[in-house]
């Protein structure tokens, strides 16, 4: 119950964890080596600078913040759920990472990760986040979907409109630390509040574990379906574990506004419908959010947030809002396509775009000059870049007609 | 600072030194039946014998180093089951693992190992005299014989467990211990890290290099974490005899060579395993070994002798025949693709090795090897004869 985890959080000391323990099953102490300092003697026997991670061939933002000074006064620090500043950075160890990619190499285990490890994590966000300084800055959260203007797009030209976050539910350890009960515990708390929702919002929770056939090529059908994780950057995070137990996929039935349970966070929420209408989207956004929000209080839960880092989420990078929203327009193809362009991801040939930058060159190679092809590169990103701030603006964009290709 | 340390409560009963990286103490706060896992879908050794009152029992207690039942089970858990093989499911942090989760771990250790009971002592014997033959098998059918074991080292945490300082230094050791040998075992060691490409293609070409594991029974017990550093490969200069450091064991000893004279293969292998565990020794650091189960390794379905002897042979019609495995289970000897544990065979050759590791001593076990597959050579010639076995089929070893 929501009394007893208050009690904990707020009483998390030595005498609350050994009321707990005595109460509960009764460790008949165990120890093997006659060394009572064998904890002590280990510590001297492997000082921190034994333990360093080797991060010369490492490109990630942990490996970058991380210096010998600051492992050595954070190694041996634990968060109250015992989470440790290895376990944070063992995924960035594991994972040197990508020339072109930069990837954060951290996750926190609880709330307290960004506390406690804040030597380490300001940095990281810091560099991740553009410069925002989470030792003096505090972060905004609005979500008055009504402040929106313009947010209608053209159906003919957008497929489609999404908007995502995470929300983590306070006093449980987050997915790369959580033990098996707590993880339980989120679905429960996630699944009975969501049970409340009504109107449009009233819908149905699937848990992984019980899916039928038929229930599970519906949601792989709806591309609603999330598999467990392959990428070495979530699974050397520990988010793995006991896969599938205790996740889920809860959805409307409208289809229209779903939450996946114990993935990457403890809940990714998501809102999206076809066409391009992003104030509705949005506008479910938000009022989804806020009843789910109301839901749990009502029970004695709470979202984690705090004015310096907003929403609490596993990875640093979704600090904040945790917010993605994006459109799929069919034009940009037909756009470059006039324009003798090609769009590739910022990794170039083969790679997908990071954030929404685009690498944009010339296709051509003969038949042009080189100032003709660069010319062309400039009129036709200046072009781009027109389109975009009209877009920016919620007007309205042009095809242009195609580039000649040879000189008659 | 760091885990609490040791804690008298009244009347004397002590909790277990909550040592780093051991976050036991805050899941006590939830219920035995709130923790346990659900093995419903799961078909491994752990998950058969994990019950709700073994888990209570074990899941307060912790080692010396912080290795939790938790930690134990965690590759069983994630693993449900194999296509192939019955996997054990679990894994030790250290040496004390098998004492701290008995309760656990020795009836899997029944279950794996035929019915080896917790009052049973294993023999050592790495007398290579005491082989029988097997410097005759076939070579058009032997392809080539091997002989592996692995070794831990005393006074540090295994594979799953250990933190980088300590990987880094079994190796460092390793180093050392490697660098004495000479005659017929010099040789050179190739750490991972900071190999070169040609270094790299030589040791693929002779089939040394060993990758970061891929299988999650191996990741998701953790044995994959901070590669590749402390990793490395050593053989010597004729590329017979082979020493892996830090992959699934501390160490893991290769003696192999082309062919089937798998008397000179086991010969040099004990040979250079009693050259490397004397200079262990004056490092005071000798190997994990007890009277009850052998050599101590990361999987307990490797105690015992941690020996795995076998051949690449060709059986394209024995392997299709009816009585096949049931040949092979009579002979104790299990059967693998050429790609070792987790693949598939290929072309008609398979690699059979002992399927026994606890009970049996390293002579007793190779000399199965070596004479089951004197039989299965002999019968896949009569098939070829198309003459029939039924005479052959031995009784049960």
């Amino acid at each position: 119950m929501a009394g007893s985890f208050t009690r904990m959080i707020a009483g998390r000391n030595g005498a609350v964890l050994l009321a707990s323990l005595g109460a509960g099953t009764m460790a008949t102490g165990f120890l093997m080596s006659d060394n009572p300092l064998a904890a002590e003697v280990r510590t001297k026997l492997y000082p921190p600078s034994s333990d360093f991670p080797d991060l010369r061939k490492h490109n990630n933002c942990m490996a970058k913040a991380l210096t010998p000074a600051i492992y050595g006064r954070l190694r041996d620090k634990i968060t109250p759920n015992n989470w440790t500043l290895d376990q944070c950075i063992q995924t960035g160890v594991d994972n040197p990472g990508h020339p072109f990619i930069k990837t954060v190499g951290c996750v926190a285990g609880d709330e307290e990760s960004y506390e406690v490890f804040s030597e380490l994590f300001d940095p990281i966000i810091k560099d991740r986040h553009n410069g925002y300084d989470p030792t003096t800055m505090t972060h905004p959260t609005d979500l008055d979907a009504s402040k929106i203007t313009n947010g209608v797009f053209d159906d003919k030209y957008v497929l489609s409109s999404r908007v995502r976050t995470g929300r983590s539910i306070r006093g449980l350890s987050l997915p790369p630390a959580c033990s098996r009960a707590e993880r339980r515990e989120v679905e429960r708390v996630v699944v009975m509040a969501l049970a409340g929702l009504k109107g449009d919002l009233a819908g149905r929770y699937y848990g992984l574990q019980d899916l039928t056939d038929k229930e599970q090529q519906q949601l792989i059908d709806d591309h609603f379906l999330f598999d467990k994780p392959v990428s070495p950057l979530l699974t050397c995070a520990f988010m793995a574990r006991d896969w599938p137990d205790a996740r889920g996929i809860w959805h409307n039935n409208e289809k229209t506004f779903l939450i996946w349970v114990n993935e990457e966070d403890h809940t990714r929420v998501i809102s999206m419908e076809k066409g391009g209408n992003m104030k509705r989207v949005f506008e479910r956004f938000c009022r989804g959010l806020k009843q789910v929000e109301q839901l749990i209080q009502e029970r004695g839960w709470e979202f984690m947030w705090n004015e310096r880092l907003g929403y609490i989420l596993t990875c640093p990078s979704n600090l904040g809002t945790g917010l993605r929203a994006g459109v799929h327009d069919t034009r940009f193809s037909k756009i470059l396509d006039n324009l003798r362009l090609q769009k590739r991801g910022t990794g170039g040939v083969d790679t997908a775009a990071t954030g929404d930058t685009f690498d944009i060159s010339n296709n051509d190679r003969l038949g042009k000059s080189e100032v003709e092809l660069v010319q062309m590169l400039v009129d036709g990103v200046n072009y781009l870049i027109e389109c975009e701030k009209k877009m920016e603006k919620g007007q309205d964009i042009k095809v242009p007609s195609p580039v000649t290709q040879f000189r008659k | 600072t760091a885990a609490l340390s040791r804690q008298e409560l009244k009347g004397g009963a002590r909790i277990a030194t909550m040592a780093k990286n051991c976050h036991n103490d805050y899941k006590m706060k939830f219920s035995g039946d709130e923790e346990f896992p659900d093995l419903s879908l799961h078909n491994n050794h752990m998950a058969k014998v994990l019950t709700k009152e073994i888990y209570a029992k074990l899941r307060g207690k912790s080692t010396p180093s912080g290795f939790t039942v938790d930690d134990v089970i965690q590759t069983g858990v994630d693993n449900p089951g194999h296509p192939f093989i019955m996997t054990v499911g679990c894994v030790a942090g250290d040496e004390e693992s098998y004492e701290a989760f008995k309760e656990l771990l020795d009836p899997i250790i029944s279950d794996r190992h035929g019915g080896y009971k917790p009052t049973d002592k294993h023999a050592t014997d790495l007398n290579f005299e005491n082989l029988k033959g097997g410097d005759d098998l076939d070579p058009n059918y032997v392809l080539s014989s091997r002989v592996r074991t692995g070794r831990s080292i005393k006074g540090f945490t295994l594979p799953p467990h250990n933190s980088r300082g300590e990987r880094r230094g079994i190796e460092k050791l390793s180093i050392e211990a490697l660098a004495s040998l000479d005659g017929e075992f010099k040789g050179k060691y190739f750490p991972l890290s900071g190999m070169t490409d040609a270094e790299q293609d030589l040791l693929i070409n002779d089939h040394f290099l060993f990758d970061k594991p891929v299988s999650p029974l191996l990741t998701c017990a953790g044995m994959a974490r901070d590669w590749p550093d402390g990793r490395g490969i050593w053989h010597n200069d004729n590329k017979t005899f082979l020493v892996w450091v830090n992959e699934e064991d501390h160490l893991r000893v290769i003696s192999m060579q082309q062919g089937g004279n798998m008397k000179e293969v086991f010969r040099r292998f004990c040979v250079g395993l009693q050259n490397i565990e004397g200079i262990f020794k004056k490092h005071n650091h000798g190997f994990m070994w007890n009277e009850h189960l052998g050599y101590i390794l990361t999987c307990p379905s490797n105690l015992g002798t941690g020996l795995r002897g076998g051949v690449h042979v060709k059986l394209p019609k024995l392997s299709t025949h009816a009585k096949f495995e049931e040949i092979l289970t009579r002979l104790r000897l299990q059967k693998r693709g050429t790609g070792g544990v987790d693949t598939a065979s290929v072309g008609g050759v398979f690699d059979i090795s002992n399927a026994d590791r606890l009970g049996s001593s390293e002579v007793a076990q190779v000399q199965m090897v070596v004479d089951g597959v004197k039989l299965m050579v002999e019968m896949e010639k009569k098939l070829e004869k198309g003459e029939s076995i039924d005479g052959m089929i031995p009784a049960q070893k």
